[in-house]
């Protein structure tokens, strides 16, 4: 390769990254602002009314902003070093699982062949940020939160890992454009309905465990308000505590993304008709952009529609005990899905 | 020469945090001032340091979750060979898997998945006993 050629790529891999990261921050825009009309709408009243007039469209925006002119407070007792460093670890952490995350046909950062397994790993990076701003904070709360974010997260990664594995093993295959690749044309090829009831159960697995993850309510004890004030992050202020606000969100949307693209059907429409135009070596520049834009809509939308979900659970489950949360991770999704996973694999095995 | 992209993807997370940083102290007010520097704990002065030894039930929930997260690892390569592999893949990991399971049951009647551990459940208790014999054989002596 010539120098040349190689800058070209490393460019378009800089302005495709820097385009992912817009995309991801408007979209926590819209999601924070969705959240709290969901809520509002789900408690009878209206949400954030005022701010930019229609329906409070703006209110984050203001957020945003007021948080980017907040003091940046660092307590004296910190362990300053590990304090500053927790949300870069976070956040790197989380933006580069979307490196894998295959927006559309054409639309991936990198589709590595060890895609998913990147994937899974990239997400523990999470909670190393998590237990660093926990412990250098120096305050118990902190420390409680994290330490309880660190075990939960732990713990459920076992039953993501399992449940991933079922359309793995389907499609033999660790890539994302593989695995979304293979659930072309309509609903009924889509890996949650074409393997039923197997790939449904691995698929509720995995939101559930996923919610657990994400620190999302019902298992988002490590910032229950009502006893640990607001878990790890309780010292942070400013943009430091957005950055950490910022990453759940990005989160949100990650797992999201990730079950639509090996469970959902990734970017094809629910119906073959719905689809972009057949994309060959030698198409033409209009009809390849219309169909990674075609395809980038229905990835998004479904993905959003997942993160919708998750805001209606969030707003109509109370939360978990810590055994409880425990209980159910030990005791009902792992035995679930190794069960799941044996037979699916027998399955397998015997239609060869 | 995919990993090039994953990088830019980890500079590009760390490069929003630091400008979003390199704003927030370009524009933000810096009056800092004992009482704000506390360590926050609703308003009580803090007693004693949080860096304390912690309860070993997360150590404990640490080490299983070590030995299925590595099993999980396993499975992965297994599970994208299995399609051409067939039924003896199948076999071989179903041992391996069941032998896993056995340790899971093993380690859910030794009482270990239970976060709140009922008191004086049987393990903790024969090991007081036994303690308590001790401290009474040392007293006599």
């Amino acid at each position: 390769m010539t120098f040349s050629t190689a800058m070209t790529s490393l460019i378009l891999k800089s302005s495709f990254a820097i385009g992912v990261v817009t995309f991801v921050s408007l979209f926590v825009l819209l999601a924070i602002w969705l959240e709290r009309k969901v809520a509002g709408h789900m408690q009878d009243r209206l949400g954030p009314m005022e701010t930019g007039g229609w329906h409070g469209w703006s209110q984050t925006i203001a957020d945003a902003i007021k948080l980017l002119i907040k003091e940046d407070i660092i307590p004296d007792a910190a362990d300053k070093p590990l304090f500053k460093l927790a949300p870069y670890i976070v956040f790197a952490g989380t933006m580069a699982s979307f490196a894998v995350i295959p927006f559309a046909a054409m639309l991936i950062g990198a589709d590595l062949n060890i895609g998913v397994y990147y994937l899974v790993a990239v997400s523990s990076l999470v909670v190393i940020g998590i237990l660093m701003a926990g412990w250098s904070s120096n305050n118990k709360w902190a420390l409680y939160g994290s330490m309880r974010s660190a075990a939960q997260m732990v713990s459920y990664e076992i039953p993501i890992g399992l449940s991933l594995l079922v359309p793995i093993m389907l499609a033999g295959s660790l890539s994302m454009g593989d695995l979304v690749g293979l659930q072309e044309g309509g609903m009924h090829h889509w890996t949650i309905f074409s393997h039923l009831p197997f790939a449904l159960i691995a698929f509720v697995i995995y939101f559930w465990a996923s919610l657990a993850e994400t620190n999302r309510t019902p298992f988002d004890l490590p910032e229950a308000e009502s006893e640990l004030v607001a878990g790890y992050h309780v010292e942070y202020s400013g943009m430091r505590f957005a950055m950490f606000f910022l990453a759940e969100y990005c989160n949100m949307f990650v797992v999201a993304a990730v079950a639509t693209a090996l469970f959902l059907g990734g970017w094809y429409a629910p119906i073959p008709f719905l689809d972009g135009p057949d994309v060959g070596a030698n198409s033409s520049m209009l009809t390849q952009i219309l169909s990674n834009g075609i395809g980038f809509f229905w990835f998004t939308f479904k993905a959003t529609m997942l993160v919708l979900v998750q805001m209606w659970l969030r707003w109509t489950l109370p939360r978990l005990r810590v055994d409880q949360l425990m209980h159910i991770c030990w005791k009902v999704f792992l035995p679930f899905s190794f069960v799941n996973v044996l037979l699916v694999s027998l399955w397998i095995a015997l239609r060869k | 020469m995919s990993f090039t992209s994953i990088l830019i993807f980890f500079i590009a997370g760390a490069g929003l945090v630091f400008a979003a940083l390199l704003i927030n102290g370009w524009v933000a007010p810096h009056r800092p001032n004992p009482i704000k520097n506390s360590t926050y704990e609703c308003g009580e002065e803090p007693v004693g340091t949080p860096w304390i030894r912690f309860n070993t039930r997360f150590y404990v929930i640490a080490l299983i979750f070590l030995v299925f997260d590595v099993e999980v690892l396993f499975l992965f390569p297994w599970a994208v060979n299995l399609k051409e592999m067939g039924m003896f893949a199948w076999y071989e990991m179903a041992i391996f898997v069941v032998i896993l399971a056995v340790g899971l049951a093993y380690v859910w009647g030794k009482g270990d998945l239970e976060w709140v551990r009922p008191r004086g459940s049987s393990a903790g208790r024969i090991s007081a006993d036994r303690i308590n014999a001790k401290l009474d054989r040392v007293t006599k002596n």
